[in-house]
């Protein structure tokens, strides 16, 4: 028996039990191998369940943990970090059958996994805004004024309510009061321990991930304001400063 | 007499966090839903367990509580992914993580288990067996040589709880273990659960293998709670689930192991089904009672 033969078995309910495997008592091996066989498989359904709890909600007990069954078959871990297990599991979800009558169900798995990510993201302070005041009266420097964001930042911007759907689940909206293909943006990030999950309109998320991509601020802010006349820099900016989500000023190279 | 027991003692004057061993206490496994009742109450216990993969995160909530946490405590650092057993070469990129983690935390304990976790690229998050031949002492033996080398310290292996043998072994897994300990120099973990459990479902003496294991090298010990399966036969299969208090058979085999090894750290594991706090510290209550009493009757 190789750990080949092992752990292919492992992870493939049809093949037959490997080969070389004893009992003291001489009883059928296979039986004492489902053990391991059950041990893998749930324990990676269970760590699905840990990330996806709202996703589980969502469908019921009984379908997430069929359709995680079905992901991790096909797509066992990669990593040891167990943490971050299922950063493809929306994209299953979206693609799955069954899950077709729910079109919102990919982007709330999406928004817990950034939930995730944010949680464990590595910690920097924020700059004050004291900081920023200065660096936006200096007219020189400005034109190439770019901001990096905190590493727990991510916007997800939505065709489904994913934040009120998600904020449903935590106790703090009525699930009936929700319309789910409401187009949503989200915005995901740690302040300080806790993770935040915010809804901000869709080009504010636009200009953060124009910030995200190196950027100047006044171009992100300009290209914002040509995807929507109501974009409100001042308001977005001021919300990144309360969360401490504005980690460094620096000149950025990206103009355009 | 004092009232205080000798083994509280025993690093007088060093801050009990900065010691450069785990004391022979009781200890828990570290679980982020007692983080805050941790720091807010500081039971008196040992030191905490933290499974390292849990902690290889770059930032947020758990590396604020453990660093919390860890300068009130000795800590044992305990890893579940390396794969010792694995046929492949050690994953060098988890190595490093192993080594920042233990440099970040000092850790007066950094143990693994005899088992293999990973193939090729995928990650099967168990522990799985391996047959107990030459091939796999010396693929073992080596990988613990390269961890010895790029951490610069010795680590303890742990034994595993198996529910199937291979008709490969050629080695009890007592001979095994004691074979690589002489050749690496690796101190041992005893799971008094994994004997129990192991010794069950291949129809052995579980206090014949305590006897056979090489306790003078044992640094440390784990206890845990158990399910019960039934084999093809009907014999009893016991699973090691880490979600159930500590049988009374385990309680038993620890303390005939403590008669024969002397007092050494207890960890009390449970990972699944967590309970309150208060009953996680009751079970380590029970097991200081155990080695206070094993104290007292060496000094008698």
């Amino acid at each position: 028996m190789s750990q080949f033969d092992f752990a292919s078995a492992l992870l493939d309910p049809d093949l037959p039990t490997p080969a070389g495997l004893t009992a003291w008592n001489g009883s059928d091996p296979a039986q004492r191998f489902r053990v391991y066989r059950n041990n893998v498989i749930v324990s990676l359904i269970d760590a699905l369940a840990d990330t996806f709890e709202v996703t589980q909600q969502l469908v019921g007990e009984d379908f997430f943990r069929a359709m995680a069954r079905l992901y991790a078959y096909a797509n066992p871990p990669q990593s040891r970090l167990m943490a971050f297990y299922g950063a493809s599991f929306p994209d299953f979800i979206e693609t799955f059958p069954p899950a077709a009558a729910l079109p919102y169900l990919a982007d709330v798995a999406r928004l817990e996994y950034l939930r995730v990510v944010a949680y464990h993201a590595a910690d920097l302070p924020g700059v004050g805004a004291d900081a920023v005041a200065i660096a936006l009266s200096d007219e020189t420097a400005l034109p190439t004024l770019g901001m990096t964001l905190h590493p727990s930042l991510a916007v997800l911007t939505s065709a489904s309510a994913v934040v009120s759907l998600w904020a449903a689940h935590q106790g703090v909206l009525e699930l009936s009061t929700v319309t789910p293909d409401m187009p949503e943006t989200a915005l995901i990030l740690r302040h300080g321990l806790d993770v935040e999950v915010m809804q901000i309109p869709t080009v504010a998320g636009t200009f953060i991930n124009a910030l995200q991509a190196g950027y100047s601020l006044g171009t992100a802010a300009a290209d914002a304001a040509l995807i929507d006349a109501e974009f409100d820099l001042v308001s977005i900016l001021g919300l990144l400063l309360q969360k401490s989500a504005i980690t460094a000023l620096h000149s950025s190279r990206r103009l355009s | 007499m004092t009232t205080t027991p000798c083994f509280m003692s025993t690093n007088a004057g060093v801050p009990v966090a900065r010691a450069s061993t785990l004391p022979a206490r009781g200890g828990l496994g570290l679980k982020p839903e007692h983080f805050r009742t941790i720091l807010e109450t500081l039971p008196d216990l040992g030191f905490f367990e933290i499974h390292a993969e849990n902690y290889m995160v770059d930032g947020g909530p758990f590396h604020h509580y453990l660093t919390q946490i860890r300068s009130h405590y000795p800590l044992s650092i305990h890893g579940v992914g390396l794969s010792i057993g694995g046929e492949g070469r050690l994953d060098e990129e988890h190595l490093d993580r192993l080594a920042a983690l233990i440099t970040r935390y000092e850790p007066q304990s950094f143990s693994e288990h005899l088992a293999w976790s990973s193939h090729g690229d995928t990650f099967l998050n168990d522990l799985l067996p391996a047959p107990y031949h030459a091939a796999t002492l010396h693929r073992v033996c080596d990988h613990i040589d390269r961890v010895h080398e790029r951490l610069g310290r010795r680590m303890l292996l742990e034994n595993p709880a198996t529910y199937v043998e291979f008709a490969a072994s050629t080695l009890a897994e007592t001979d095994f273990i004691g074979e690589v300990v002489k050749r690496t120099g690796c101190g041992l973990l005893l799971d008094v659960n994994n004997v129990y459990v192991s010794c069950t479902n291949h129809g052995r003496d579980a206090q014949n293998y305590i006897d056979a294991f090489p306790l003078a090298a044992t640094a440390q010990i784990h206890l845990a709670g158990f399910a019960e399966d039934v084999d093809a036969a009907g014999a009893p299969l016991l699973i090691d689930s880490h979600g159930a208090p500590i049988a009374r058979a385990v309680w038993d085999l620890y303390r005939y192991t403590l008669e024969r090894s002397g007092p050494l750290p207890t960890l009390i594991e449970r990972d699944n089904n967590i309970p309150p706090f208060p009953v996680l510290l009751a079970e380590a209550q029970q097991a200081e009672e155990l080695l206070q009493t094993c104290l007292s009757e060496a000094a008698a």
